[in-house]
């Protein structure tokens, strides 16, 4: 019984991360180079930093719920968990990409495009390298704040810790629910540090 | 042929007149300084040598050639542009910040940090020391000498200073001024610099260009500006003495 629970502990743990790693690794390759390009055309900002905004404010069970009927993206299982963690998930780092880029203190920007930078050259070479820190912080908060509303997967077929969760609500069952609640919250601190951790060693010496 | 000519340039933005029709010319070896007030229209007129802005109407000539005609990228890299906030890279080295641009022209890695230490010395940063600082563990005064190192790195036969000296104590001030005036003897480098202080304009200048509302209001050597008669110039001569 106790290496059973054990076992499940670790599957539904391996599940979770997955989840987790899989949306963020979508949110980080579509929230960076967004938010780069929205640096770049101003035109843009209003609406796409209105989406990422409005989803944001959509409760998370909602937006399982309006996904679901959604062809090739919706349905029940994981791929829906995973589209739903992303558009929770790109928020911060879009954002975060944005406001870094555009903070990088302007006479410094100015001498770059003085010195004969072109405009990748001011990108990679100043921007990107100066802004780090600032995309590290909306990677962390996007990372800690997904692995908590991966918990609600299980709603809707998508495993992971949340399974725990939901078995414990509906049977009144205190160890199972932390069973679940536990892993999920020391996954969350140990992503905080780690990606913490990063941070500091991005700040711009 | 001048190094710098400005034919009836001007520049309008949002309907107000920064410039309206300024000409002058800069030949080679001399030192021009724009001097005027805040709003006077100088470190436009200085962007627009470089390309960073088009004049709305009128042309700028760099080596007898329109600033129009020349590729922005390669126009940049020709000259060297000091800007008033030094504008160092944060992230970069000493040596780095001063081979940036021969780094973007592909120069060789032995080639490029030769150069850097005869610049370094040049401005009295000795490389072993430097060389390898952060721009932040620097004084004012030493990150003016690394922009100033910067700015002449890729042997421009132009530089640009936009009141390169604006923001550092009177002392540490006319040191680099000297050793502006040094450096000038030493590498006969053409210069356009812009200032809003007199007695800097008189101590660097081989001629001044007084800009006001947008407008050259005289163009003089200065034992002949210290003479002008104009409201302007007057303006101006009246700070030296107090």
């Amino acid at each position: 019984m106790r290496s059973d629970l054990a076992n499940d502990i670790v599957k539904l743990t391996g599940e979770h991360l997955l989840l987790v790693v899989s949306a963020l690794a979508v949110a980080v390759l579509l929230g960076v180079p967004l938010g780069i390009a929205l640096t770049r055309h101003p035109g843009a900002r209003r609406w796409l930093l209105g989406f990422a905004n409005i989803m944001q404010t959509i409760p998370s069970l909602a937006l399982f719920g309006f996904l679901i009927p959604i062809p090739f993206i919706g349905g029940i299982g994981k791929r829906t968990v995973i589209v739903a963690l992303v558009l929770y998930a790109l928020l911060p780092i879009l954002r975060n990409t944005f406001v870094g880029i555009m903070n990088v203190d302007a006479a410094v920007c100015e001498s770059a495009v003085a010195m004969g930078m072109t405009d990748g050259q001011l990108l990679r070479q100043v921007q990107i390298p100066l802004a780090a820190q600032t995309i590290m912080v909306g990677i962390r908060v996007a990372t800690v704040t997904t692995i908590g509303t991966a918990t609600i997967a299980a709603a809707i077929g998508g495993g992971g810790l949340g399974v725990f969760i939901f078995r414990g609500v509906a049977s009144v069952d205190t160890a199972q629910i932390l069973a679940g609640a536990v892993p999920a919250a020391l996954l969350a601190l140990a992503a905080d540090g780690g990606l913490g951790w990063i941070e500091r060693k991005l700040s711009p010496s | 042929m001048s190094v710098v000519e400005f034919r009836d340039v001007s520049y309008e933005i949002g309907g107000r007149a920064i410039l309206a029709g300024v000409s002058f010319a800069v030949e080679a070896g001399e030192t021009l300084v724009l001097l005027g007030r805040s709003g006077s229209g100088k470190t436009t007129a200085l962007k627009m040598t470089n390309g960073m802005l088009r004049p709305t109407r009128g042309q700028v000539f760099i080596d007898g050639r329109a600033s129009s005609d020349w590729d922005p990228i390669r126009l940049k890299r020709h000259i060297g542009y000091v800007i008033q906030e030094v504008g160092l890279f944060p992230h970069f080295t000493v040596a780095d910040n001063v081979g940036l641009v021969p780094k973007l022209e592909n120069w060789e890695r032995p080639r490029i940090v030769k150069r850097v230490d005869e610049l370094l010395d040049a401005v009295g940063l000795p490389p072993v020391q430097f060389r390898l600082r952060y721009p932040r563990q620097l004084s004012g005064g030493q990150r003016q000498r690394v922009g100033v190192a910067r700015a002449l790195a890729a042997d421009p036969a132009l530089l640009l200073f936009d009141e390169p000296f604006g923001a550092v104590d009177p002392v540490t001030r006319t040191e680099l001024q000297q050793q502006f005036l040094a450096l000038r003897r030493d590498f006969r480098k053409t210069s356009i610099f812009v200032t809003h202080d007199v007695r800097e304009a008189l101590r660097l200048g081989s001629r001044i260009a007084l800009l006001a509302n947008g407008r050259v209001d005289l163009i003089a050597e200065p034992h002949v500006f210290r003479q002008a008669q104009t409201d302007e110039a007057r303006a101006f001569l009246k700070v030296l003495e107090d």
